[in-house]
C-alpha cells in the first residue's frame, strides 16, 4: 500500500494526465517534494517555501489540512489525499 | 480609453490581459485588476468629479472599463445620513449611516457591482449574464440585466426569503433555485461558468465586478467633505465589500484627493455565520469555514472567497470585528428604524448591533467619527421581522374606541 493523491484537473498536464498518482508516506510537504520528484514543477504550483499555498486545499481523507497539522499533518500508509484548487471551477478560460 | 493595465494575481503577482478570468493559472489565486494611478491622477481630480451626474460612474476612471458606461447609470451617491438620534442612542459624538438602502433600482449595494459587471459583460460581447446568489444580487442582476438586454440566468438557495425570490421574478429572468446553501450554489454556478459561455458576474466576471464596491467608499469620502472617517463598519459575506471599501480609501490617497488616511476598518457578522469575525477575535490567519445558520441570509457565506484578505485589512488598520445572534439583528434594525427613519435588511441590523457592541468594548472611540455601512433595504426581507414587531391598534370606527387605546398607551396631551 502507499499514499493515493487525486490532482485536480490544471495539474493533470504535469502528471502526464493521471488524475489519481501514488507515493510514499511522510507529512504533506514530503508527499508534495515527492511529487515533484515524480513531477517536475508540481511542488511549485501548490507549495511556497514549504506551506501550501492559500487558495490551494488540501485533504487528508476528506479533512481539511488546515484543521489538521498543515503541513505537517502525517500522511499513513493507505491514507487518501486531495489537491483541490480553492475557488472552484479552475484556472481555465 | 481605460486606465485598467491588466489583471494580476493577489498571490504569486503572475500579470494576466484584460479577459473574463478570475483565477490564476499557475498558484490559483485570485485576480485582481491593476490600474494606472499616474495616469488617472491626471484624469480624475475633485474639481472634475464635483462637475459629475450624481451617480457611481462619476469616479469611473477608477472603475474597470474601457469605453463609457453603459448600465446603471442612475445607481449609487446614496446619502450619507448623519444619524444623530443613533449616535446618542448609541453612546458616541458623530456617526453616519451610508444609507444604500435605496439604490436605484433594487435598493441593494449590489446595483453597484452589478452596473460594472454588466458594463464590462458588454464590451466583453457577452449575450447572457448570470449569478450565484443571496438573493441581492439576484434581484439586481435580473434588473438590470433586463434594462440591458442580456438573457439571465440566476442561480439562489430555495431557502431565499420568498419577498427576495418575487423581487427577482418580476423582471423575468431564468431563476433557478437549488435545494442547497449558498456556498453550494456557488460550487454548481463554478461547474456551469466553466462549461457555458455566460457572463458570471460573481465568478468569471469577479475582478471587475467587485471594483464597483469601491463607488460605496469613494462615495463616503466625498460626503464627507474629502475626508476618511476614524472608523467604518462594513458587514461580511464573502469580505469582497470590506476590502473595496479599504482600496477606495487607499486609492484616493494614491491619486492625491485624500490628505489623510488612519481608518480603522471593523467587520460585522452574524454570530450563526462568523468564519470572518471568529477569525479576527481569535487572531488567527485561518479562516475556519462554517455552515450558516442566520437570520442573515444574504451574509449567509460559510466559506468566504475574501475571508482572508478582510481579516488581514482589518488587523493591517488596527480594526476589529464582532459578530451579533439573531435576536440582536431585529433590535439593530428596529433601533436604526425607529432612530433614523431608515429600515433596513437583516445585514443592516447586523451592522448597527456589531457597531453597538464595538462601542461598548471602546474598540470604536466615542469622540470619533464613524461611518456606518447599511447595504440593503429592509422591505426585502420583511419576513425576518414577522412576530418581532410592536402592536397593531385594531379599533371599531368610534372616538370611544380610539380613546381607549389613547388610554392604554398611556398618552398625554
Amino acid at each position: 500500500m502507499a499514499v493515493k493523491v487525486r490532482i485536480p484537473t490544471p495539474l493533470q498536464r504535469l502528471t502526464q494526465g493521471k488524475e489519481e498518482v501514488e507515493c510514499t508516506p511522510g507529512t504533506v510537504i514530503d508527499i508534495i517534494n515527492n511529487l515533484d520528484a515524480q513531477y517536475p514543477g508540481i511542488a511549485e504550483r501548490i507549495s511556497e517555501g514549504g506551506k501550501v499555498r492559500r487558495f490551494v486545499n488540501v485533504y487528508l481523507n476528506e479533512e481539511d489540512i488546515r484543521f489538521l497539522q498543515a503541513e505537517n499533518t502525517l500522511v499513513k500508509d493507505g491514507d487518501e489525499v486531495s489537491i483541490v484548487p480553492a475557488i472552484a471551477g479552475g484556472a481555465h478560460r | 480609453m481605460g486606465y485598467v493595465r491588466g489583471l494580476k494575481c493577489r498571490e504569486c503577482g503572475r500579470e494576466y490581459p484584460v479577459d473574463p478570468i478570475y483565477v490564476c493559472e499557475f498558484c490559483f489565486g485570485p485576480l485582481e485588476v491593476v490600474y494606472d494611478y499616474k495616469k488617472i491622477k491626471r484624469a480624475l481630480t475633485i474639481k472634475n468629479i464635483e462637475k459629475r451626474e450624481k451617480n457611481l460612474w462619476r469616479y469611473k476612471e477608477l472603475l474597470p472599463i474601457d469605453g463609457e458606461p453603459q448600465v446603471g447609470l442612475n445607481s449609487g451617491y446614496t446619502p450619507l445620513v448623519k444619524a444623530d438620534n443613533l449616535a446618542r442612542e448609541l453612546g458616541v459624538k458623530e456617526l453616519y449611516v451610508k444609507d444604500d438602502t435605496v439604490v436605484h433600482p433594487t435598493l441593494s449595494f449590489k446595483d453597484r457591482v452589478v452596473a460594472v459587471a454588466l458594463t464590462k459583460a458588454k464590451e466583453f460581447g457577452f449575450d447572457t449574464v448570470a449569478c450565484a446568489s443571496t438573493g441581492n444580487l439576484a434581484h439586481s442582476v435580473s434588473a438590470h440585466g433586463a434594462k440591458a438586454g442580456f438573457k439571465r440566468f440566476v442561480f439562489i438557495p430555495s431557502s431565499l426569503e420568498p419577498s427576495k425570490i418575487v423581487a427577482s421574478l418580476v423582471y423575468e429572468p431564468n431563476l433557478v433555485a437549488v435545494d442547497g446553501n449558498y456556498d453550494e450554489v456557488n460550487r454548481l454556478c463554478s461547474e456551469i461558468a466553466n462549461k457555458y459561455k455566460w457572463a458570471f458576474v460573481n465568478i468569471n466576471i469577479r475582478p471587475f465586478y467587485a471594483e464597483g464596491s469601491k463607488t460605496q467608499g469613494f462615495e463616503i469620502i466625498e460626503q464627507l467633505g474629502w475626508e476618511a472617517p476614524d472608523n467604518v463598519v462594513v458587514p461580511c459575506a464573502s469580505g469582497s465589500l470590506l476590502t473595496k471599501i479599504w482600496k477606495s480609501f487607499k486609492e484616493f490617497k494614491e491619486i492625491g484627493i485624500l490628505k489623510d488616511l488612519q481608518t480603522k476598518v471593523f467587520a460585522a457578522q452574524a454570530a450563526g455565520c462568523s468564519p470572518i469575525t471568529t477569525a479576527i477575535k481569535q487572531g488567527t490567519d485561518v479562516i475556519r469555514p462554517v455552515k450558516p445558520n442566520t437570520v442573515a441570509k444574504s451574509l449567509a457565506i460559510g466559506n468566504p472567497a475574501d475571508g482572508y484578505y478582510a481579516s488581514h485589512i482589518v488587523k493591517e488598520t488596527g480594526g476589529h470585528g464582532e459578530d451579533v445572534s439573531d435576536e440582536e439583528i431585529i433590535e439593530g434594525i428596529k433601533l436604526l428604524a425607529r432612530t433614523e427613519g431608515i429600515f433596513a435588511e437583516t445585514a443592516g441590523g447586523v451592522t448597527v448591533a456589531a457597531t453597538r457592541k464595538l462601542i461598548r468594548q471602546g474598540l470604536i472611540g466615542r469622540n470619533e467619527r464613524t461611518v456606518i455601512c447599511i447595504t440593503g433595504n429592509g422591505l426585502k426581507t420583511q419576513e425576518a421581522l414577522a412576530g418581532h414587531t410592536s402592536d397593531v391598534h385594531y379599533i371599531k370606527p368610534n372616538m370611544a374606541a380610539f380613546e381607549d387605546v389613547l388610554l392604554k398607551i398611556g398618552h398625554k396631551e
